[in-house]
């Protein structure tokens, strides 16, 4: 399995090196620099070379990177590095050259608990944040009992959560985040529009809670090739697949298709969703863009909110790319402000507020300066970003959230639903 | 410069005698002075600096309650233990003492960091602490201890056998942490795998029932861990390996890629041995899950593509609803896009036809010039896999072909050559594709234009006139080009035997065996002259012999091929696509194993040069692992060694991406792949030579592990994936061979 973990900066120089197994020698992080990092041409994040292979990611300004010698699981591979980036995201709210540096001792011993002879251990940030602290002083006051308790956490079946949580009020909190997908052709047809969405929740919840979780879905699975899963019908949602916590009895919603599960302390993601059908676009883009001989760009782009006047969109930005070579912009927007950024090659165009049912309409003019080598413009998609509140793409709705404990105690909660634009791209 | 780095990261390290600084720091009578020497010692460590000379001092520091610094102690150990092997047995101590702390978290500590130190006398120590912590009440050390079994196994396996660990780890399959578990089946495999003879990892039905009850339980990593173990194990029967697809489709949802790509490999082994309804249903269910990991990051995105692209070559129709997906997001890293689009012509059928080549047409449109001639590619594919489609295919090529953009010109040249010789409707054509002869100029696009002029000499009104534009620069061109011109020649002399062709046939065979230096060239022509000049009947019918149709141009693995990589999903083989006994050496047992029999033999017959012979064993090693050279110590005739592999592994490289094509049907090849298999001969034998001078009677290291430690050069292509295309002259080649193959 992984022989070393290695950290770079940008440079090249070898932040942290961890060896896991003999055959990882200090030697190789100067192949990695040499190979990939000052190697242009390495387009693939898998690279072999003799029988050592260099697994990389890069995040911020580093590269993580993994040093294998057998035939190793690749998935599993990459998927820890993303662990250790998200891990060393939450331990010190950013995963960067400088966070490295500051922190390097602590990162060596957090690698010496999630990586032993090459296997990932337990990679729960919230468990490691009960051993493994920022503040040496805290591992001192670890008394026997206390770290006995860590590591039957550490390893149990509830690796989540821990037995003695206590809250005097007892509330949980649901988030449904949608992120739509959407892929639209110059003439309007939509290419590809799908959804993928999380369910965030945050439990304050005393003991040992066992919830049940109900969603007004209809999941593909049971009944694929039956004429009424066809048609979603009204008030209900087809799910094309969905994926879970490990605190959620899997083999249970196999079977009888309820989601329950035994909530970690605190925020944490219990599901992520993907759904394709019936999803409803809040933003209907309809660009125009002529290039008009080879010095002009002409732009006019309207944008529609598809969704009830009640509701508004926030933070809406469009991004309308320009040519490489353009000097000069002038914009006229009815909504919104509108400015070039040369740096990004596009016009960024903001609504900080988007009624519902509102269009409004940006119009451009490029000026191009010429070039002698006219190349061809890629014209590559405009695009959006924004955020929706109470209001979901595919429909998707909480029926119900049961909180059951042995000391039966009530509970609160309550759910919230947001929309967001994941890659929402239109195409001129 | 790294002192600067040194000052910027701890301000407080000075500039001179920075060995010495650290010493003294590490024996201040204060505790905090101590531990940030200690500190400061490891972040030289990490810059490459040599600190091992502090080692007696980072000793003293050992004894302590503060667990991070005994952690950071640690590392120093686990780093430099092998350069002070006789100082080590000072720890041995501390670290007995410590694994019978009555916390579990230094237990464990101790355990895990003794199994790190690789030196012999502490080997001998291990015993009694691995053996209390194996039976610890804390899970949290047992866990540990299961995987330094593993650990102690590769540094001494008689003394493991000898103990019995491998028996208290059988039976700690059965423990009741989950976790415990899963390490044990961990370190049982790794042992399994490198010594198949101790048969440490059995699965039987009792062990079976274990692991699926510890799979829903354990953590993400335990249950690849235990997945991995069930997609090797061979069900007994139907009913059994109808109970293991039953009790892992439920990971399919897991939240974790890795543990959904094993948990596809487990259903999708066992699956064949269900009936037919059943693996229907679990195909059905595969798909959703295997369409989520398309939204993953991207780099676990293309090893789920990859594996995608392999479990299509066996079942082609359990995406087919899904073509959207696959299509290419503007900013996907290009190693995801040119992976998608392998899958999309892989999944492109009658219905989804249409909107696949909308969505190529744009790609061609894009600037990244191999994604656009990947691109225009994958619309000639679709044309030969999908006849319907063929029309449709044909004029978006020669859209395509009227933008008149160089690069895509010559891949719509390249492809169109392969149409024709599915289908002959599209004559009408030829006249486009002969006026962009100007913007010509690979190889590969000339030498497809000049296969349809002489295909179709009688159907292109000015072919002659066309063909000797090309024959004005007969000496210049590429030998791919000259082969094509010398076919092309003769079959427009057999089609239109006139005086005027039959000029051009002659001067051009004249220049090919008088001026030609490549044998190739003047032996095809003087086969052609021969020919002709014998019984131009013959040639006619042997030259213009109607050709085998082809059925498809996407590359396909040969079935074994498959079969065997299909049991490596989601690992780096099933990535490159290649078994991995041809990118993963020995291992370091086979390396390890090697040297030590090369010493021990000097030893016996030669004492005094038994030295030398170790140094070049090291040498040895270095070709098996080119990468590891770690001349701690070695002498210089392993750099010589080493520096004369990397020459040999280069072409070894070469002729094994070489096997490889020539391994595949769809591409025969064996001119070249000869020749490299030649190459890698002499490479070796260089290498054998300058063993023989080392090492007397020890074996050199077989031929094709040398080979490897080069794929270094080799690699380009591979970095892309196994795949990157076969020899794109392909069509032509093939046509040569049969030519050829036709005279005899």
């Amino acid at each position: 399995m992984i022989s070393g973990v290695l950290l770079f900066n940008q440079k090249g120089e070898n932040l942290i090196f961890r060896q896991f197994r003999n055959d990882c020698r200090p030697r190789l992080s100067d192949v990695f620099r040499i190979q990939v990092i000052s190697n242009a041409q390495v387009r693939s994040p898998i690279l072999t070379l003799g029988s050592t292979t260099f697994s990389h990611v890069k995040h911020e300004n580093i590269y993580v990177v993994a040093v294998t010698k057998s035939n190793a699981n690749a998935a599993l591979v990459f998927e820890f590095l993303y662990r250790l980036i998200t891990l060393g995201k939450s331990y010190f709210g950013k995963f960067d050259e400088e966070a490295v540096k500051n922190n390097f001792v602590l990162i060596y011993e957090l690698l010496d608990e999630i990586l032993d002879f090459g296997y990932p251990q337990n990679t729960e940030t919230d468990t490691l944040k009960m051993y493994i602290t920022t503040e040496g002083v805290k591992s001192e006051r670890n008394v026997v009992e206390d770290s006995t308790k860590i590591t039957m956490q550490a390893t149990g079946a509830l690796s989540w959560r821990r037995a003695d949580v206590k809250y005097r009020k007892n509330e949980a909190f649901v988030d449904v985040i949608e992120d739509v997908n959407l892929l639209m052709s110059a003439g309007g047809t939509v290419l590809r529009a799908d959804v993928s969405g999380q369910i965030i929740m945050r439990a304050y919840l005393s003991g040992t809670p066992e919830c049940k979780f109900g969603l007004n879905d209809r999941l593909l699975l049971d009944g694929a090739g039956k004429a009424s899963t066809t048609r979603a019908a009204a008030g209900s949602v087809t799910l094309e697949d969905c994926q879970f916590h490990q605190c959620v009895k899997l083999g249970k919603f196999d079977t009888d298709r309820i989601i329950s599960f035994v909530p970690p302390d605190g925020e944490f993601e219990l599901m992520r969703y993907r759904s394709t059908e019936n999803v409803n676009l809040p933003f209907r883009v309809h660009a125009i863009v002529n290039e008009i001989g080879k010095t002009k760009v002409e732009y006019q782009v309207a944008v529609r909110a598809n969704y009830g006047t009640k509701l508004f969109a926030t933070n809406v930005v469009v991004r309308v790319p320009t040519p490489l070579n353009t000097a000069n912009i002038s914009t006229r927007t009815s909504q919104g402000k509108a400015k070039y950024e040369p740096s990004e090659n596009h016009i960024v165009w903001k609504i900080p507020r988007f009624t519902g049912q509102a269009e409004y309409v940006l119009s451009a003019d490029a000026q191009l300066t010429s070039m002698t080598n006219q190349k061809a413009w890629s014209r590559p998609p405009l695009s959006m970003s924004f955020s929706l509140l109470m209001f979901t793409s595919s429909g998707l709705l909480v029926r119900y959230l049961k909180v059951f404990e042995k000391s039966n105690y009530s509970s609160v909660k309550w759910v919230r639903y947001m929309t967001r634009a994941g890659s929402y791209e239109i195409r001129f | 410069m790294a002192a600067n780095r040194i000052r910027s990261m701890f301000p407080a390290a000075p500039r001179k005698g920075e060995t010495f600084e650290l010493r003294s720091g590490l024996n201040s009578q204060f505790a905090h002075e101590r531990k940030d020497a200690i500190r400061n010692t490891i972040a030289a460590m990490t810059l490459g600096k040599d600190v091992s000379a502090l080692f007696p001092d980072i000793i003293k520091n050992m004894a302590t309650n503060d667990l991070d610094q005994k952690k950071l102690v640690y590392l120093y150990l686990m780093n430099y233990a092998k350069s002070h092997p006789d100082l080590c047995i000072l720890a041995v101590n501390t670290f007995v003492q410590d694994s019978e702390d009555p916390n579990p978290l230094i237990r464990a500590l101790a355990i895990r960091t003794m199994g790190c130190i690789r030196v012999d006398k502490i080997v001998d120590y291990m015993e009694e602490p691995l053996r209390k912590t194996l039976k610890d009440e804390s899970p949290y050390v047992r866990k540990t201890a299961a995987i330094c079994v593993a650990k102690l196994f590769d540094l001494n396996p008689s003394l493991c056998l000898d103990n019995g660990f491998l028996e208290t780890l059988q039976e700690m399959i059965g423990d009741s942490n989950p976790m415990v578990v899963a390490n044990s089946v961990q370190a049982l495999s790794e042992i399994n795998e490198s010594a198949p003879e101790t048969g440490a990892l059995k699965v039987t039905p009792a062990v079976l029932k274990k692991l699926l009850m510890a799979l829903n339980e354990c953590t993400e990593w335990g249950r690849v861990t235990i997945l991995t173990t069930l997609a090797e194990y061979h069900a007994e029967d139907v009913k059994e390996a109808e109970h293991i697809c039953e009790r892992v489709v439920p990971q399919f949802q897991h939240v974790n890629p890795s543990v959904v790509l094993a948990a596809v490999k487990v259903v999708f082994l066992h699956m064949k041995h269900l009936n037919q309804e059943l693996t229907r249903t679990y195909l059905r269910k595969m798909a959703p899950p295997l369409v989520t990991l398309v939204s993953s990051q991207p780099e676990v995105q293309y090893v789920a593509l990859r594996n995608i692209n392999l479990l299509l070559q066996k079942q082609p129709d359990i995406l087919t609803k899904e073509m959207r997906v696959f299509f290419c997001k503007y900013n996907d890293p290009p190693y995801v896009k040119l992976e998608k689009l392998e899958i999309m012509i892989r999944i492109a059928n009658e219905k989804n036809i249409d909107q696949l080549l909308m969505e190529l047409k744009e790609y061609a449109l894009e600037v990244d010039m191999d994604f656009v001639k990947r691109a225009v590619k994958a619309i000639g594919q679709c044309a030969i896999k999908i006849d319907v489609a063929a029309e449709k295919c044909v004029k978006v090529l020669v859209d395509l072909l009227n933008m008149k953009v160089a690069y895509v010109v010559q891949e719509v040249m390249v492809v169109i050559k392969d149409i024709f010789r599915k289908y002959t409707t599209y004559l009408s054509i030829l006249p486009t594709l002969c006026s962009t002869i100007d913007e010509l100029d690979t190889p590969d696009s000339r030498a497809s234009l000049i296969w349809l002029l002489g295909e179709y000499s009688t159907e292109v009104p000015d072919s002659t006139s066309l063909l000797q534009t090309f024959l004005a620069s007969f000496i210049d061109e590429d030998p791919q080009v000259q082969l094509q011109l010398l076919t092309a020649t003769v079959k427009l002399y057999l089609k239109a035997p006139s005086a005027e062709n039959q000029t051009i046939l002659q001067s051009t065979l004249q220049t090919a065996t008088s001026s030609s230096d490549n044998p190739d060239i003047r032996d095809r022509a003087y086969v052609y002259w021969r020919l002709l000049s014998k019984d131009p009947g013959v040639a006619k019918a042997i030259v213009l012999a109607p050709r085998p149709k082809i059925e498809s141009t996407i590359p396909s693995l040969p079935t074994t091929l498959l079969d065997e990589l299909l049991k490596e999903i989601s690992t780096l083989a099933s990535v490159y696509h290649k078994p991995p006994n041809t990118f993963i050496g020995q291992g370091r047992f086979g390396a390890d194993a090697v040297q030590k029999r090369a010493i021990e033999e000097e030893r016996q017959t030669n004492p005094s040069t038994a030295a030398i012979t170790a140094a070049a064993a090291n040498g040895g090693g270095n070709v098996e692992n080119l990468l590891d050279i770690d001349f701690d110590g070695a002498a210089p005739a392993s750099a010589v060694a080493a520096a004369a592999s990397s020459g040999g592994g280069g072409l070894g490289g070469l002729a094994d991406l070489m096997g490889d094509f020539g391994g595949s049907p769809q591409s025969a090849s064996p001119a070249p792949s000869g020749g490299a298999g030649g190459a890698v001969g002499a490479g070796t034998s260089g290498l054998d030579d300058l063993f023989g001078l080392g090492m007397g009677g020890t074996n050199s290291p077989p031929p094709q592990v040398a080979g490897l430690g080069g794929l270094e050069s080799g690699l380009g292509g591979l970095d892309l994936g196994g795949n990157s295309s076969p020899p794109t002259p392909q069509g032509a080649q093939k046509k040569t061979n049969e030519d050829i193959l036709g005279l005899f």
